[in-house]
């Protein structure tokens, strides 16, 4: 089932009288390609639980319509939307057993797709095998860890069969290690069910890891949608470009000046045919290369060692952060000597944002901007 | 942990409130329970220099009055009534009140009113409401007037007056106005617990029955009940506790003489006729009435909260 959003706008009134409204969700069109697993990402605030409630139905939206394959479900209600949404504490009933839980959206079917007992139990038994709490059933959600609720609340999702799997910062309650396996095992579920999925995540590395596209969101506007990796190499602004990434791109002052872009003195990439205007430079971590006569000069404050690479933390003066971290494969370290590190700098790792609109600018060479992906 | 050594100025800290406790809790339960077994014991026969036997005399007693079963009966049927009605009306209410937004505080003011409000001064207004004649009391020469208000709702609609609460008046009739005295009354508490209750109820699994497509009905059953599980443990509970303790909702309306003119006595409780032989100078008998109302009072919520410990689980 393919999901459609066209120009869905969200506003909250403001409560004070003479406040502001407060846009959540502004004039957001996509298209989500049937079975794939999307993940709306954004810092806090950004809108991308509001897009969610609104796909689900819980929310109304101010304008704007959401289709459903080639149904217009803007008007329906929740149930008769046919979708599964597992909430960010899962809610799971605490009253009830696991098995009851997993049951209850069954027993609530009505007209043609209602089930006998019989029907219910095996097909709850079967979504409990899908997300392995088979074992579970008798239990109650406080008897059961972070891990397993998460399960039983994806399993509770899944029961009704929906058309579409909805899944609000479904990792953000449980630990490190839990988080690295549990969205593998969100990955395995949507690859066997092929449900069309839609999750909410502000951890970048989460949306990039498991995600067929991801939908970067800023203060409730859509930055940029596109596979993971076309984002991460070709990011449409600034913000998309520090949003994604671990460690995070550094950024630079500098100015694209006779055909060359300038961080201070020095010249770190041809920008020809790119008038002359003052820029943001971000520089990927990855995109640093030693080399002494690199044109990118950095004061040295540590090198630390992480087994295959060392990550090289310098300063400059044009950066707008307080040091420059850059990667660099182990082997190359000998490049190194004195207090001042110089640096060449990948083509393709490098990027150039407008100073007035942070709007990326491509450099000769680089790629287009990423748009969304067909499925 | 305080030291040992320290401990002593704990204990001086606490003195004030040991010794109120001992002299108006502690030996007051004790004699209780002394007097209760003292056969035929008196206050003032013990002044007078007279002994009394020990022995389960005074228990025997009362269990054979005719007057004691009439007040344990009158007391068993207002508690099962009251209760039940009680509570199923004060969740409703708290459900509704907590739905809307428009008008909730005044309401929810206006509801918790005879909480705050004398008894007494409620039970007179409801004898006013249930009269039919022109006086509190009715003799058989009266000339009957219809005068409650109740009494001019119902030949307003057409219906014959009912005899409510004076002279000649029914039992059953008696029984329904203190039904729906003491159900109001009990009202505004649970109310209150129960809107408290709901209140903190996470809104997400509402949204949860949303999606998974719950009728209202049904997430009232399944979800709401069972979640307020705890607090409707709690008011049965207490409901039944002060059920069993009634005695000024009828003094309220039918005044000291617990009933109609003609049948004094009639509406007598547990606790009315405690304080009847405390008032006769039988404190041998009102201990051992007392005693027998703690056993019910204490069989009765062992049983609630075993049940409720069934049902209210998570």
């Amino acid at each position: 089932m393919k999901v459609v959003l066209q120009n869905l706008t969200k506003i909250f009134p403001n409560r004070k009288k003479g406040g502001d409204d407060v846009v959540a969700v502004n004039d957001f069109s996509f298209e989500i390609p049937d079975g794939k697993l999307v993940g709306l990402l954004g810092p806090s605030g950004c809108g991308k639980s509001t897009s969610l409630y609104m796909i689900c139905g819980l929310q109304k939206p101010t304008s704007g319509k959401i289709f459903f394959g080639d149904i217009d479900v803007t008007a329906l209600e929740p149930e008769s939307r046919g979708v599964g949404l597992v909430f960010q504490n899962y809610a799971l009933y605490p009253h009830m057993t696991v098995k009851q839980n997993i049951l209850y959206p069954l027993q609530n079917l009505k007209g043609s797709d209602k089930m006998t007992k019989e029907q219910m139990l095996e097909r709850a038994v079967e979504v409990a095998k899908i997300v392995q709490i088979d074992e579970l059933l008798e239990r109650k959600p406080h008897e059961l860890s972070g891990g397993q609720q998460q399960r039983v609340a994806i399993a509770r999702a899944l029961a009704k069969m929906p058309r579409v799997l909805l899944l609000d910062e479904p990792l953000s309650n449980l630990d490190a290690r839990l988080r690295l396996q549990t969205r593998e095992e969100i990955r395995r579920i949507q690859r066997k069910t092929g449900i069309t999925t839609v999750f909410v995540t502000h951890d970048q590395e989460e949306a990039m890891s498991i995600s067929d596209m991801i939908v970067v969101m800023k203060k409730g506007v859509v930055q940029q949608i596109g596979a993971p990796q076309a984002v991460y190499d070709s990011p449409a602004n600034l913000f998309v470009a520090k949003f994604l990434g671990t460690p995070p791109i550094n950024v630079f002052e500098g100015e694209v000046k006779g055909g060359k872009v300038w961080i201070g003195e020095d010249a770190v990439a041809d920008a020809e045919g790119i008038a002359d205007r003052k820029v943001f430079v971000g520089i990927r971590p990855e995109g640093f290369i030693l080399d002494p006569n690199g044109p990118l000069h950095c004061d040295l404050r540590a090198v630390e060692v992480m087994g295959r690479d060392v990550s090289v933390v310098s300063t400059n003066a044009n950066c707008t952060a307080e040091q420059v971290r850059s990667i660099i494969d182990a082997d190359q370290r000998k490049n190194m000597n004195g207090d001042v590190v110089r640096f060449a700098v990948k083509p393709n790792k490098i990027f150039i944002f407008d100073k007035e609109n942070e709007e990326r600018i491509v450099l000769p060479g680089q790629d287009k901007i990423a748009e969304a992906i067909e499925g | 942990m305080v030291e040992s050594k320290q401990q002593w100025k704990a204990w001086v800290y606490l003195l004030p409130c040991l010794v109120l406790l001992a002299i108006f809790t502690v030996w007051p339960i004790i004699n209780t329970v002394r007097m209760a077994f003292l056969e035929n014991y008196s206050g003032l026969k013990e002044a007078g220099g007279e002994t009394f036997r020990f022995g389960v005399a005074n228990f025997t007693k009362v269990l054979e009055y005719k007057k004691f079963l009439q007040c344990l009966k009158t007391t068993m049927l207002l508690c099962v009534i009251t209760v039940p009605v009680s509570t199923f009306l004060a969740l409703l209410i708290s459900v509704a009140l907590n739905s809307i937004k428009f008008l909730q505080k005044p309401l929810q003011t206006i509801f918790f009113l005879p909480y705050v409000t004398n008894s007494i001064a409620i039970g007179m207004v409801f004898a006013a409401m249930f009269n039919i004649v022109g006086s509190f009391y009715g003799t058989e020469n009266e000339i009957v007037v219809t005068a409650g208000i109740v009494n001019n709702v119902i030949e307003f609609f057409g219906g014959t007056r009912v005899n409510w609460i004076n002279y000649g008046s029914t039992y059953l009739a008696n029984m329904t106005v203190m039904v729906i005295y003491i159900v109001w009354n009990a009202l505004p508490f649970k109310i209150l617990i129960l809107l408290s209750g709901l209140q903190s109820i996470n809104k997400q699994y509402y949204d949860a029955a949303k999606v998974d497509g719950s009728s209202k009905s049904r997430i009232f059953w399944r979800i709401t009940v069972p979640l307020l599980g705890p607090m409707l443990a709690y008011v049965i509970i207490t409901g039944f506790i002060g059920g069993f303790k009634e005695y000024t909702s009828i003094v309220g309306i039918f005044g000291a003489s617990m009933g109609p003119a003609h049948d004094a006595k009639r509406l007598n409780t547990m606790v009315g006729f405690i304080y009847d032989a405390l008032a006769s100078n039988q404190q041998g008998r009102a201990s051992a009435a007392a005693i027998i109302l703690f056993g019910i009072i204490l069989v009765v919520t062992l049983i609630n909260l075993r049940v409720s410990n069934k049902k209210v689980h998570y």
